[in-house]
């Protein structure tokens, strides 16, 4: 009842007019970046963080704004795939499968209508499951001392790499870079400056919204520039959609395939290390393996359709778990969220519940209202952004990287910024090129001094004595599931990354 | 081969980070672990990551030829001639000439790339500027 309460007092904030406004932007915009090939998630909230920093928005609307952004790239990413068989990014690759040959068959309008209404199963799931599960990670997160925190962040950068990274060295390597950066400037416990080799504007530290934008938008543009891809895919190609509603047969046999697929998505969203990508691909084979008794999928099966949509948005939903709850991202888009939370001075976490119960629950209520949304512009109005697709990258790319400079230039009005923002470009097509992940860097910078200020105090209170790490039974469990999930990559990782880009290895080092 | 040159980039990095980390002056007020501690893990974490790349390398990635790595220098050193000259050119004209010059590398045409980029500059000026009230760099003109 007081979760129902809370809920309430979180309509109540989100349902402004300011706020609704935001929702609705930040779902139109969603769909659109996600629907963009080369637009994912991922670079598309982080070129917005910088525009809702300078408007001045405050926390909860901000976050209003990013995860509309953040939940409309999840089910924008479908209309590509299915339309153009190109996955717009990465967690709508596994609806390619399926997808495509349905509207190969003249099925197009059915398969985007059955793919909105799953994806709005699956968020709508998650979304319930977010609410049940958070404030109990909140009540084990309570106990949690400066050594278990230390011991927790370990076992996010160990498992970041996920279950389907097959270097473990370099994920091992861009975390480590990742911290490193975030040394750069004045210790905040001595106040002796570090790494700043005498350059004034390095004090306070690398901005990592900065950085964010950097390597996620301007490396994409670098890419593009490179290979100058996909200015063909969208021209050429006629469109043709169809009729717009599936059959009541059609949605009767998807049914408990999204109920089962919500369920498995979002516990995948919840797991350190998974993201919505690995959603999406285990609901579509677990599906495969229950229900594909003709072998129909990969055909135009509507359920092998149903299930990754619903796969991936559930996952999306999942990973603000331990996100909100914990402080410590399991995605790419969550921790880009999580930037936006740290730059408005909002320390997520146990505390965040008790001490800005208003952005929680806002922030939870507008999550329901813009999964709605989503609905209603996916639904009847997919038209509009079927002709979004038509954008070519000619014209795109250049609007990317002029919005990230004006984001990144509102925020300080410094050159040496963009200078610093054109270098993390340059360094994240280096590493994307290198098959290196760049979230580890990301959630580095962002997490760097949190971790050096836990391992510091956690030493000092037990006198210097470095065993107090390992002290509790709590830590040594965090420790241990850290290990398994550094070492499981190296047995199967191999064997899960060939299945999952067995059709396109595009995005791989921008996963979720 | 590029794994290799790379871990050997990562190995000196972590070298370097680590003798950088040494000379950082210890505050007579320090706590127990002190500001060394923390970074002289992380370069080790670097070093050993960066020998294994180097000693077991991935698969050589597609490296771009010569003429696609001379598009993608010249178009960073667009974006720093951007980014010097914003505060002195203003938003509007320093906008439409870096994103006209992106879209003709792009493969747009050169009227085709001029009309984008003074739409992409004249937009932003617009929205960003006029109707959200963001502030942008001001030229000699005011805009």
């Amino acid at each position: 009842m007081d979760m129902l309460a809370s809920l309430g007092d979180g309509f109540a904030i989100a349902l402004t007019w300011q706020n609704i406004g935001l929702a609705l932007l930040g779902c139109f915009l969603g769909t659109v970046m996600g629907a963009l090939p080369g637009l994912g998630p991922s670079n598309g909230v982080a070129i917005l963080i910088p525009l809702a920093f300078t408007l001045g928005l405050g926390a909860t609307p901000s976050l209003i704004l990013l995860t509309s952004v953040y939940y409309g790239a999840m089910y924008g990413g479908r209309i590509s795939s299915i339309l153009l068989g190109i996955p717009g990014d990465e967690p709508a690759m596994m609806t390619v499968l399926d997808g495509y040959p349905m509207a190969k068959k003249g099925m197009a309008g059915e398969a985007l209508s059955l793919s909105g209404i799953a994806s709005f199963v699956g968020a709508f799931i998650a979304t319930w499951g977010l609410i049940l599960l958070a404030p109990q990670l909140v009540k084990i997160a309570l106990l949690f001392g400066p050594a278990e925190y230390f011991a927790l962040f370990a076992l996010a950068f160990m498992t970041l790499g996920g279950v389907s990274s097959t270097n473990q060295a370099k994920s091992a390597f861009a975390a480590a870079l990742g911290l490193g950066l975030a040394m750069i400037g004045v210790d905040t416990q001595t106040g002796v400056p570090r790494f700043t080799f005498g350059e004034v504007h390095l004090y306070d530290g690398l901005d990592f919204l900065v950085a964010i934008v950097g390597l996620f938008a301007l490396s994409e543009v670098l890419i593009f520039l490179e290979e100058r891809h996909g200015s063909a895919d969208a021209d050429g190609k006629k469109i043709v959609v169809g009729r717009l509603t599936p059959s009541w047969s059609m949605l009767k046999s998807c049914t408990p395939t999204m109920l089962r697929t919500s369920l498995l998505g979002f516990l995948a969203g919840v797991l350190p290390g998974a993201g919505a990508s690995l959603g999406s691909f285990i609901s579509y084979s677990m599906e495969k393996r229950l229900v594909d008794k003709e072998n129909t999928f990969g055909t135009g099966d509507p359920r092998g359709v149903a299930a990754p949509e619903a796969g991936n948005n559930a996952a999306a939903g999942g990973a603000l778990v331990p996100m909100l709850a914990l402080g410590v991202p399991g995605s790419g888009t969550t921790a880009v969220l999580l930037a936006v939370l740290l730059s408005l001075n909002i320390t997520p976490g146990p505390l965040l519940f008790t001490q800005n119960p208003d952005v929680v629950w806002g922030l939870i209520a507008a999550l329901f209202i813009a999964n709605f949304m989503l609905l209603a512009m996916n639904i009847p109005m997919v038209g509009i952004f079927t002709r979004v697709l038509m954008i070519p990258p000619k014209v795109l790319m250049p609007l990317v990287a002029m919005v990230s400079f004006v984001g990144i230039y509102g925020i300080s009005g410094s050159s040496f910024d963009l200078l610093v923002m054109i270098g993390f470009g340059v360094m994240g097509w280096g590493l994307r090129k290198l098959d290196v992940p760049l979230v580890p860097i990301i959630l580095g910078t962002l997490l760097g001094n949190a971790m050096e200020n836990n391992l510091r105090r956690a030493v000092t209170i037990d006198n210097g004595n470095w065993f107090t790490l390992v002290d509790s039974p709590l830590s040594i469990a965090l420790w241990a599931i850290a290990l398994i999930g550094f070492v499981l990559p190296l047995i199967i990782g191999a064997r899960v990354k060939s299945k999952m880009h067995a059709r396109k290895d595009e995005e791989g080092a921008l996963s979720d | 081969m590029s794994d290799r040159i790379f871990g050997v980039l990562g190995l000196l990095l972590a070298i370097g980070f680590a003798f950088a980390a040494t000379q950082i002056e210890e505050s007579f007020l320090s706590d127990a672990v002190g500001p060394k501690a923390f970074p002289l893990i992380i370069a080790t974490i670097l070093g050993v990551s960066s020998a294994v790349i180097a000693f077991r390398p991935d698969p050589e990635p597609v490296w771009p030829g010569l003429g696609r790595l001379v598009e993608l220098l010249a178009a960073v050193v667009v974006m720093v001639l951007y980014a010097e000259f914003l505060p002195v050119a203003g938003f509007v004209f320093a906008t439409a000439i870096a994103a006209a010059y992106l879209s003709w590398r792009l493969g747009n045409g050169p009227i085709a790339s001029v009309l984008t980029g003074v739409g992409i500059s004249v937009g932003i000026y617009v929205i960003f500027h006029l109707v959200l009230g963001l502030s942008l760099a001001r030229g000699p003109f005011g805009f």
